[in-house]
């Protein structure tokens, strides 16, 4: 059993990472509300994160700002995930900036930011718009 | 008679059909507040509608089934996902260990060389803003592009809504948060200022700086609205700002690296490290992206605010 559990339980920041990630990818499939779909991929991206973050780490280490001119690469943590992890949540705020806008766009068109009910929506009006061509031809 | 002949053949497709008709978003023609009054009263009504048999029913029926379907489906990918990933979590190396492959010679390098190199005593923002530093440019064009897509997707919604309000601003209009904001507004954004100038000898750096800056541009147009900020940031000014900032950085950058390519001295000086004036590019570059940051946060905000929802 030791064995089959491997580094789980020494790892509880990735297996936290892991369950967020899933606990947001599930909100993107199973939520309605395009807004809650947001709140969910966001979710996953800090998910991801907190994985890179956690990676970075090591026992005892100092942040990687150099104190008093000591270069030994053993005195400090990981600088590279932090980078990684600054591009992260760059592109992620953008990405959700833009997500918003479309909702909102959306919205105005149908009222509603349920995903079912704009799709209902776009049927119909699409339906409608097919019929009058129809008509248009016949006549 | 055109519809029925169209439900008619859905309900020859069966199942599977008006799946692929749900992913495609071609729906039946069922109105959506009969199907959400159908959800609530799911159990009362069951057996009356399977008496009844009518097509509509039938379809809302099977449109029932593919739903749950696609849940528990869901919920059986999003199990075998965690299972998977935490059959990999368990095989990675103990949290916090020191000899890891993530810990290569190349992390080595930067913590060792990074400082006679850059000059910066934050061996992060020596990374994301020296090193890196095309990869931070491609940062700043995400950022850009994003307020430039939000822009683009709004304006057109926010000039209507000023017609329509009669130049009537939202603001919060409360003297205590006036009062409070007008004080903390010069400290927060001093603060700001303060952490985009010492990004290269304390943590923080453009990106958060930026934030600070942003958050309390946001403050400002919260408790005094539109009028009062828009004497000195608009939208507009935002774009000009972000761009000038941007076309900084690449042309910063590309002499370095024109430079540095070429084994030419580019006579900039790296200063002593832990002053304000060292690290050469790195102290505007963080400047460039701070302004960058702080102009697409408010500039996405204060669009999101001017929305107003079309009158029906």
């Amino acid at each position: 059993m030791e064995e089959a559990m491997g580094n789980l339980f020494d790892n509880y920041y990735e297996m936290a990472a892991v369950i967020l990630f899933v606990i947001g990818f599930l909100s993107l499939l199973l939520q309605k509300n395009l807004i809650k779909k947001i709140i969910g991929l966001n979710i996953m991206d800090t998910a991801v994160f907190l994985f890179l973050a956690a990676k970075g780490y090591v026992a005892g280490g100092l942040s990687p700002i150099i104190r008093n001119g000591v270069t030994d690469a053993k005195l400090y943590i990981n600088p590279l995930p932090s980078g990684l992890v600054l591009t992260g949540i760059v592109v992620s705020v953008s990405v959700t900036a833009f997500f918003l806008a479309l909702t909102l766009r959306l919205y105005q068109q149908y009222h509603t930011l349920d995903i079912d009910g704009i799709v209902l929506k776009a049927a119909q009006t699409h339906k409608h718009k097919d019929c009058h061509k129809q008509e248009e031809r016949d006549e | 008679m055109n519809r029925k002949h169209e439900t008619d053949q859905e309900i020859e497709r069966g199942k599977i059909g008006a799946f692929v008709d749900w992913v495609n978003a071609d729906s039946p023609d069922i109105p959506a507040e009969i199907e959400y009054e159908h959800e609530e009263h799911h159990g009362e009504h069951h057996e009356e509608h399977h008496e009844e048999k009518t097509p509509q029913a039938q379809i809302r029926q099977e449109r029932k089934v593919v739903s749950w379907m696609y849940r528990g489906g869901s919920l059986v990918c999003g199990l075998l996902l965690v299972a998977i990933l935490l059959f990999t979590v368990q095989a990675l190396p103990r949290f916090g260990e020191r000899e890891v492959p993530a810990f290569n010679e190349v992390s080595q390098r930067y913590l060792e060389e990074g400082l006679t190199e850059t000059g910066a005593v934050n061996v992060v923002a020596g990374i994301i803003l020296d090193y890196r530093a095309f990869d931070t440019l491609g940062e700043s064009m995400v950022l850009f592009t994003g307020s430039i897509a939000v822009i683009f997707l709004l304006t057109q919604l926010s000039k209507k809504a000023e017609g329509e309000e009669d130049g009537s601003k939202k603001c919060v209009e409360s003297l205590p948060a006036q009062v409070i904001i007008r004080m903390v507004f010069p400290i927060v954004l001093l603060y700001g200022i303060y952490v985009v100038f010492n990004g290269h000898i304390s943590p923080g750096g453009g990106f958060s700086g930026g934030t600070i800056l942003g958050a309390g541009l946001i403050l400002c147009h919260l408790a005094f609205g539109e009028a009062y900020t828009s004497r000195f940031v608009t939208v507009k000014r935002c774009t000009g700002v972000m761009s000038v900032a941007l076309l900084t950085y690449i042309a910063m950058k590309t002499y370095s690296i024109l430079t540095g390519a070429n084994h030419i001295e580019s006579g900039i000086p790296l200063g002593t490290p832990g002053s304000i004036f060292s690290s050469g590019l790195i102290f505007p570059l963080n400047i460039c992206v701070g302004l960058v940051v702080a102009c697409t946060i408010f500039a996405v905000y204060s669009l999101f605010t001017n929305w107003k929802a079309r009158e029906k």
